[in-house]
């Protein structure tokens, strides 16, 4: 029931995704800052290492709760319908994410000198 | 249409159904937007390879709609719709390539299932940042599409015993 066939695709398919898996891994880098998009637009970027609590919240009662503390970031709280978001580890490093579908909005680290352009633009 | 196939795809149809309720109220560990078990495969698997491509296909949109306007919402079904209409080219291309068993094609549909879905997502969100789950949604592809690729070509080996079942 098995073929060979299967079991080349499913080798190929769990190298190919491993290494993608370890080369995130290794490359990954401490982040510097948080940067907050509500629907594909910056919301706002704040620094990892200072401790803040932002609240986002819509005219429909839709709320997010992003916290900033010793350096790592959650979503502590969200009115969304699958909670990913909340139930979502903290980040720190460089490209990792949190995003809350529902609601359209995404927490994402970004490191130190790529996103010093965006700590001038704002 | 066949009085068979009236009966194939309301008995069919129904599975699915029953199925993604199922998944539905299973909690799943990792909190990574797309990740499915993809319960709701198995049926679709078992259509494509009994009964065909386009029945599979109908079968596929039939339930996305009834189980989205019953457990979900509009905006879930968007999700339901990418990942189901490319997981079900990628399955019928890999069936109709012949070089696959049932599991082969289910893990192929499982992990383009799963990529749909983030691309969706992606599309939604409008940001890139989610490429980065990809890796884990194609590692979860391939554990849920083997499971369910073994177990539907068991289905559908001993379906085809019945004469109702042959195509």
């Amino acid at each position: 029931m098995i073929k060979k066939n299967d079991l080349i695709l499913a080798g190929t398919v769990l190298i190919v995704a491993l290494a993608a898996v370890l080369l995130i891994t290794f490359t990954k880098k401490e982040g510097a800052e948080v940067v907050v998009t509500v629907d594909g637009e910056v919301y706002k970027t704040m620094p990892l290492d200072k401790d803040a609590t932002l609240t986002l919240g819509d005219k429909q009662g839709n709320y997010n709760v992003v916290e900033v503390k010793g350096g790592e970031v959650t979503m502590t709280e969200a009115n969304c319908r699958d909670q990913i978001c909340v139930n979502h580890k903290a980040i720190h490093y460089n490209h990792e994410s949190i995003v809350c579908l529902p609601h359209k909005v995404t927490v994402e680290i970004r490191g130190g000198e790529e996103g010093d352009i965006d700590i001038m633009a704002n | 249409m066949k009085t068979r196939n009236v009966a194939m795809y309301g008995m069919l149809i129904a599975l699915a159904f029953i199925l993604s309720y199922i998944e539905s109220i299973i909690p799943i560990p990792v909190p990574i937007p797309g990740i499915k078990i993809g319960l709701a495969n198995l049926v679709v698997v078992t259509a494509l390879f009994l009964m065909g491509p386009k029945q599979a296909f109908v079968m596929s949109m039939i339930r996305i709609v009834l189980v989205g306007f019953t457990f979900g919402n509009l905006s879930t079904m968007i999700f339901s719709f990418g990942g189901g209409l490319l997981s079900w080219l990628i399955m019928t291309i890999a069936k109709r390539w012949n070089k696959f068993s049932v599991t082969g094609v289910s893990i192929l549909g499982a992990i383009s299932h799963n990529a749909g879905q983030i691309l969706i997502a992606m599309w939604v969100v409008n940001s890139g940042v989610l490429i980065y789950y990809l890796p884990f949604l194609i590692i979860s592809g391939l554990v849920t599409g083997a499971v369910i690729g073994i177990a539907g070509g068991l289905i559908i080996n001993n379906l085809k015993k019945i004469e109702l079942f042959r195509p």
